[in-house]
């Protein structure tokens, strides 16, 4: 399955393996397009997870993950992508259902926007909320102190 | 008695046509304080009259920022965290991240380890269906389920409690294997259990299984397909009951299942009652499961050769177990130092949770409370 995607997909895919779980790391431009195919075509009816790393110091920031099972196949697959800060990507939400709600965390944790998406809003902190969590600029011990004063009434949550 | 009226397919649920409010509609909140809701989940119901046209799930109440600890923690240190996300089940948590990080590293846990460790989990699983049954139960109506599943829960727990000190948040496993060795008695007080428990789930299916009134509250309600299911990600008893016949004990075995005879019980339309069978078909497969396993533990060491500092190699994996929830999976990078890079827990409860939407339209208020209470949720795990 692999050696035909590459195949048709050439330099775009990169499939590697590492302790024994396949996963491929995809191009940007070629995201929406190898999501289709291989829910349609090879059966990865199932979207386990959607998620997120950063990495600070890569020219390419973010690193988009999406880990894909097959019923059919019993078999797990995971689908990386590299984009830089101010890039967005293209919701999944019209190839798995699922993935409505982990667009929306991934955004509120680490920022990154979803064309497309039908509710592109934060879920798991409070609406007004500035900053991204999980990136490694943001603190620990950091509160969005300004929201935490005018919502909650007290100096600071710390 | 409720009649699905929507012909809207999950992905037009999520961009309606009209604006929100609308004259004959009336909003309502079934706020973070709520006596039925499992948790601080907010709920704004769009109601017709008494039912609902749709429904949005506020969550983050309990958000803690686990992911972010992770990133701050070594391995070791990082182990008690998990057992308060899911804190009905915490000793499958503690499992999957334990497996997780062995993946990592390349150990195995010893068999008796293992062997232990099935025992433990699978009377975590009872616990928790008990606790499941007793407060959907009590949602409902009944009562008494309660007072008889936390009376039986609380022999499970005291196992737990002579094993590891702890009765909900044990933190009972090490990476690579175990830390205490099974204490004098366990095998006795497990065999026990099990010849205890076994009429006390014939009581439970008495009070309820056959009642008119569990039945009217329960036949026909939240009814989802087992294709929903699979588009939504929903996993766990909600898909078996939706007749997917899937469990990752048997699918992607881990800690030796494979070594174990049991079932996997499914149900035929996906609605709650179908829900509450598979649980209770669950509870005697996990006996089956508990017998198997302490008739046959070996003896021989309970932990693996680890360093005492832990550094996995540069890389990153993806595991996941059958928490009784759902799919639990755990997915860590790791930069070769000492703290994960990243760990991200996919939480079972966060993406069933979606599936409240779909399950509830057309359905009236009062249906809304018996689906949040089948479906399982723990509000420590949809926030983390």
């Amino acid at each position: 399955m692999i050696a035909k995607l590459k195949s048709a997909y050439g330099s775009g895919i990169e499939p590697l393996t590492y302790l024994g779980q396949n996963y491929m790391v995809v191009d940007r431009s070629l995201i929406p397009e190898i999501l289709q195919v291989l829910r349609n075509e090879e059966e990865f009816d199932y979207c386990v997870d959607l998620t997120a790393a950063h990495y600070p110091k890569r020219e390419k920031q973010f690193d988009v993950i999406w880990v894909l099972y097959s019923f059919a196949r019993n078999e797990r697959i995971r689908v990386k992508t590299l984009i830089t800060e101010s890039e967005t990507l293209p919701t999944s939400v019209s190839i798995w259902p699922t993935t409505n709600w982990l667009e929306r965390e991934v955004f509120d944790m680490f920022g990154i926007k979803f064309d497309g998406h039908p509710d592109m809003k934060r879920i798991l902190l409070p609406d007004g909320w500035k900053g991204h969590p999980l990136r490694k600029d943001y603190g620990i011990l950091q509160q969005d102190n300004e929201w935490v004063q005018i919502n909650l009434g007290i100096e600071s949550g710390q | 008695m409720t009649d699905q009226n929507t012909s809207l397919s999950p992905l037009d649920l999520e961009t309606p046509e009209k604006p929100f409010l609308d004259a004959n509609e009336l909003v309502i909140n079934m706020g973070p304080q709520h006596p039925a809701t499992h948790g601080v989940l907010r709920v704004i119901l769009r109601l017709d009259g008494e039912k609902v046209m749709g429904l949005e799930c506020v969550i983050g109440y309990l958000h803690r920022g686990v992911e972010k600890i992770g990133e701050n923690r070594t391995y070791t240190m990082f182990n008690p965290y998990v057992d308060r996300m899911d804190y009905v089940a915490a000793v499958s948590n503690g499992l999957g991240y334990c497996e997780t990080v062995e993946k990592l590293l390349g150990v195995e846990a010893p068999p008796r380890a293992q062997y232990i460790r099935v025992i433990l989990t699978e009377l975590n699983r009872m616990a928790s269906h008990q606790l499941w049954l007793g407060t959907h139960a009590l949602d409902i109506g009944a009562i008494t389920p309660l007072f008889y599943t936390f009376r039986d829960r609380e022999e499970i727990l005291k196992i737990f409690e002579k094993y590891c000190g702890a009765r909900l948040t044990t933190h009972a496993f090490r990476i690579g294997g175990l830390q205490y060795e099974a204490y004098e008695g366990f095998e006795k007080d497990v065999r026990n259990f099990v010849s205890f428990v076994a009429p006390k789930i014939d009581e439970y299916e008495e009070l309820l299984t056959t009642n008119r009134i569990w039945l009217e509250r329960t036949k026909g309600v939240g009814i989802i397909s087992g294709k929903d299911c699979i588009a939504l990600g929903v996993t766990g008893p909600v898909l078996r009951a939706s007749g997917v016949k899937w469990d990752l004990r048997k699918a992607q075995p881990y800690a030796n299942y494979k070594n174990f005879d049991f079932d996997i019980p499914i149900g035929q339309c996906g609605d709650t009652y179908d829900r509450y069978l598979v649980r209770m078909a669950e509870f005697r497969q996990s006996l089956r499961i508990i017998q198997q396993a302490v008739d046959g533990i070996p003896e021989g060491p309970i932990m693996a050769k680890v360093p005492k500092v832990i550094k996995p190699p540069v890389g990153e994996v993806y595991h996941s177990i059958e928490a009784p929830k759902g799919e639990l999976g755990y997915f860590i990078v790791s930069d070769g130092s000492t703290q994960p890079y990243r760990l991200r827990v996919r939480p079972p409860s966060f993406v069933n949770l979606q599936a409240l939407d779909q399950m509830c339209r057309g359905q009236l208020v009062a249906d809304v409370i018996a689906v949040i209470g089948t479906l399982d949720i723990v509000l420590g795990e949809v926030d983390r």
